[in-house]
């Protein structure tokens, strides 16, 4: 096939399939979060409230878009798009999935991969601060521009942790291109126990891994650092003066940003789209088992719930058993399979962001600096340097 | 493809650098050096040079010019006044403009071959491998006393800060 048309078709996909998980991102967040709180959550709009992210999205479309006076409009308007740009690119270059043949064509489940894969996102990353840093600045006035400063000051501050971080599992991998850093944690140690990253001899990268999860928490500034957009002392921080879309721009780059730095977990440590355990123990047959487990149970629970769920949480076990039984036909099986572990790995990450978030209180500013320069730098060299010893020792 | 790319990217780095010189605000005149760095790290790319592309952007863009708006933002510097400069400035300056790019246009000319090509991507030395190929083997001695280099420029930089902060 034509490769420009090729490549428009995968950026179509990868952004629909994008924009629908930021929608919903922040529906499971809501509910996982009231369940932590031992609430329910959004209920009414759609069945378990499944409508609200629509609703929310409508109304914040219908919204006055106010620009407050004294702004300085140009940086006032361009900085929300700046912050979506920079959160959205780095998702072209991580691996979804292996090579796949669907009749004639032969793709990768990948937008492009650059030999410089790793960096590219790296130095996205380090761009992302000025869309914060604008819109604090450029709403002239005083929460924004403290909301700015502590988040540039920390983005810079753990960009350095997590650098090295990511370092090591180069050494390991000895590539910079995502697809061969998956692709070279494909061994299985004793036929079984997964070579991923996090676990890989000579050196398992699981403090590597851990400076990754706590480095981007501060990154993409989510709880327990959530410093610049503290509601206790900054009111909303860097978009204390943003409205209707232009809010809504810097919510999704928030999100965008998670779902981009999971994604890079998963492909850097967790292995990718590789399985858990090997296919020739049944690891094709998992995601099948696992969503017919999940049609079970909710059709259980909607023989025994409430009224209103009744119907909503049988429609659902049906539906589950019905991608089950897709999980089995052998032609879609070899997409299929990849996507499903990429995104459950993805997916678990994710699920801890936001259990974090209903978990712990928030750092002072002090401990926070203190944390990153005087813990996490030190531990991260270390980590690298133990990593790079071993490496040249055993080869 | 590649010619279109290089002249549309050659073409907003130079925008973007009499931006820099023309505009009055500081915030504008920093954003559109950011501009220049991220087309030149376009251009690095179109000519194979993956690493300094990334690196570029990197160091530049995502440390350095962050830092100058940092600064500027923290200043709180408004928009300079503008001067009109004085009448012998406005009377040779242009003539000593078109002669200095008189000039290096000759010496450019003089100096490359006129049948030389830049070819947009013939140039593979520029990936990662053998860039820490060429540090640590032909360009270590230099390297190793660059980062010494670096090393005491950090250490007179907290030394003087602490002298301020007693």
């Amino acid at each position: 096939m034509n490769f420009y048309l090729l490549a428009v078709l995968k950026a179509a996909v990868v952004v629909g399939v994008l924009m629908i998980t930021l929608l919903y991102l922040q529906w499971v967040e809501r509910k996982v979060i009231a369940h932590i709180q031992v609430r329910l959550g959004p209920y009414n709009v759609g069945a378990h409230g499944l409508l609200q992210p629509i609703a929310d999205t409508l109304k914040l479309l219908t919204k006055e878009d106010l620009l407050p006076p004294g702004v300085n409009r140009f940086y006032f308007i361009l900085a929300p798009f700046l912050a979506i740009t920079l959160s959205l690119i780095s998702i072209s270059v991580i691996p979804f999935g292996p090579e796949i043949h669907l009749g004639p064509v032969t793709t990768w489940v990948q937008l492009t991969d650059l030999n410089i894969g790793v960096i590219f996102v790296l130095a996205i990353s380090s761009l992302t601060v000025y869309g914060i840093v604008l819109a604090g600045w450029s709403s002239n006035s005083k929460y924004p521009l403290l909301g700015a400063l502590r988040s540039s000051a920390q983005m810079i501050s753990y960009e350095l942790p997590l650098g090295m971080a990511v370092a090591a599992t180069l050494l390991l991998s000895n590539s910079l291109s995502l697809r061969k850093i998956v692709e070279t944690q494909s061994a299985w140690y004793g036929g079984f126990f997964p070579a991923w990253n996090l676990f890989r001899m000579p050196f398992p990268q699981i403090f590597g891994f851990l400076i990754f999860v706590i480095a981007v928490f501060a990154e993409t500034n989510r709880v327990p650092f959530d410093l610049p957009e503290a509601e206790s002392e900054l009111v909303a921080g860097f978009h204390t003066e943003y409205s209707s879309m232009k809010f809504a721009g810097f919510f999704m780059a928030e999100y965008a940003n998670m779902v981009t730095v999971t994604c890079m977990a998963t492909a850097l440590y967790l292995g990718g789209w590789l399985p858990l355990w090997p296919a020739s123990l049944g690891s094709n047959y998992a995601p099948a088992a696992a969503f017919a487990l999940a049609g079970a149970i909710c059709i259980y629970s909607g023989l025994q719930a409430r009224k209103r769920d009744r119907r909503s949480l049988r429609a659902f076990g049906v539906l589950f058993l019905l991608v089950a039984a897709l999980f089995l036909i052998p032609v879609v099986e070899t997409l299929l399979v990849p996507l499903f572990w990429f995104l459950a790995k993805t997916g678990l990450l994710l699920l801890l962001f936001i259990w974090v978030r209903g978990t712990l209180p928030r750092f002072r500013y002090d401990q926070l600096m203190r944390f990153g320069w005087s813990f996490m730098f030190p531990v991260a060299v270390a980590n690298l340097l133990i990593t790079g010893l071993l490496v040249a020792l055993v080869g | 493809m590649d010619p279109i790319l290089f002249l549309l990217f050659a073409g907003i780095a130079v925008v973007c650098g009499i931006t820099v010189v023309v505009q009055t605000h500081p915030i504008t005149s920093a954003l559109a050096l950011i501009g220049v760095m991220g087309s030149l790290a376009v251009l690095y790319l179109l000519l194979g040079a993956q690493f300094i592309a990334a690196a570029q952007v990197i160091v530049y863009a995502g440390a350095i010019m962050v830092l100058f708006i940092f600064v500027i933002m923290l200043l709180n510097a408004g928009r300079e006044r503008r001067t009109r400069g004085s009448f012998l400035a406005r009377l040779i300056g242009p003539p000593l403009l078109v002669l200095l790019l008189g000039v290096v246009t000759f010496v450019i000319l003089a100096v490359v071959p006129r049948d030389a090509v830049v070819k947009f991507g013939s140039y593979t030395g520029g990936t990662v491998e053998n860039l820490g190929r060429a540090i640590f083997t032909t360009y270590l001695w230099p390297f190793e006393i660059t980062s010494i280099l670096v090393l005491i420029a950090i250490v007179g930089a907290v030394a003087l800060a602490y002298k301020e902060l007693d």
